[in-house]
């Protein structure tokens, strides 16, 4: 029963945070680019308040694994860098927070760019 | 913006017509220059409105419904995967970045095989705002500019989406760490 009602709350929560961001395209005339810009501001601004971690404990994967997940481990992770090391953790943390995801895109963008023929963007 | 509603939208903005104009040509060339630069003023409201009217219009329900499905449907299957690897005692923090990297990695590949594109577009941002939309701004252009060459091409155009992302992210987390090393110095 509590995985079904965890596996209920990541779907809605997702999909809520989606539609905002679709609601974001169609009404104003923000690019998706701008979009996950502004997502990943927005996560670091509410790890930075202190409501990541609440919010990612009620939703869990429905917070955790979109652009609000990333700005918001960016803040845990500077925060806990600057508990450790002091001012320094202000610049280590953040990079350290986004290493998996970034390094995980790069590698495998570049493999992939590596075995596919280039073909051009269809527009 | 098309030709002709350019010509129009002048019109409208001097009220001058065809014939009117050829009479002006009889004025000296200095007040035709003055009168010109004044009918190609740049009038921002009425710009925006003629832009609006030719833009496509979306249907939002549709968009939003589709951004729902397909975005809730991923952090769905991101739960599932997570709760499995926690019950194969990874620690949580493990357990959420080995998703992260699975939801990439899937993306990397669908993007490659030329499938994601089209969930893409059916989506919107339903596959944007999960990290499946930040894997497939790196490998989009990562492939697309295979043929730039390897450094210069996919080097420097796999940053194009995750360049700014970094920037930002990295840049507000410095600033937060460091009104926060500040907060502990003080109290």
């Amino acid at each position: 029963m509590d995985l079904l009602f965890g596996l209920l709350k990541a779907f809605l929560f997702g999909g809520a945070l989606c539609v905002l961001a679709q609601l974001l395209i169609d009404l104003t005339r923000l690019t998706p680019p701008r979009i996950l810009v502004l997502y990943v501001v927005l996560g670091v601004a509410l790890g930075a308040l202190g409501l990541y971690r609440p919010f990612r404990a009620l939703a869990g994967c429905g917070v955790s694994v979109t652009l609000l997940g990333f700005g918001g481990n960016v803040a845990e992770g500077v925060r806990e860098a600057v508990e450790a090391q002091g001012l320094l953790g202000a610049l280590t943390g953040g990079l350290t927070a986004a290493a998996g995801s970034s390094a995980a895109a790069l590698c495998f963008g570049y493999l992939a760019a590596l075995l596919s023929r280039g073909k051009p963007k269809r527009l | 913006m098309k030709k002709s509603t350019l010509i129009l939208h002048i019109e409208a903005k001097t009220g001058k017509t065809k014939e009117e104009r050829r009479e002006n040509g009889k004025k000296s060339a200095l007040e035709r220059s003055a009168l010109l630069k004044k009918s190609l003023r740049f009038d921002k409201a009425a710009y925006n409105r003629t832009l609006g009217e030719g833009a496509p219009r979306s249907p939002l329900l549709r968009n939003c419904l589709a951004a729902f499905l397909v975005g809730g449907g991923i952090c769905l299957f991101a739960e599932a995967l997570f709760r499995l690897f926690l019950s194969l005692a990874l620690p949580d923090k493990m357990a959420g970045q080995t998703v992260s990297v699975i939801l990439i990695f899937l993306t990397a590949l669908l993007t490659a095989l030329g499938i994601f594109d089209s969930i893409g577009r059916f989506a919107g941002a339903g596959t944007l705002v999960p990290v499946t939309g930040f894997a497939n701004a790196v490998v989009s252009p990562a492939i697309d500019t295979k043929s730039e060459g390897l450094v210069l091409g996919v080097g420097a155009k796999i940053f194009t989406v995750a360049g700014p992302v970094l920037l930002f992210g990295v840049f507000s987390g410095a600033v937060y760490g460091l009104l926060y090393y500040l907060f502990l110095l003080i109290f």
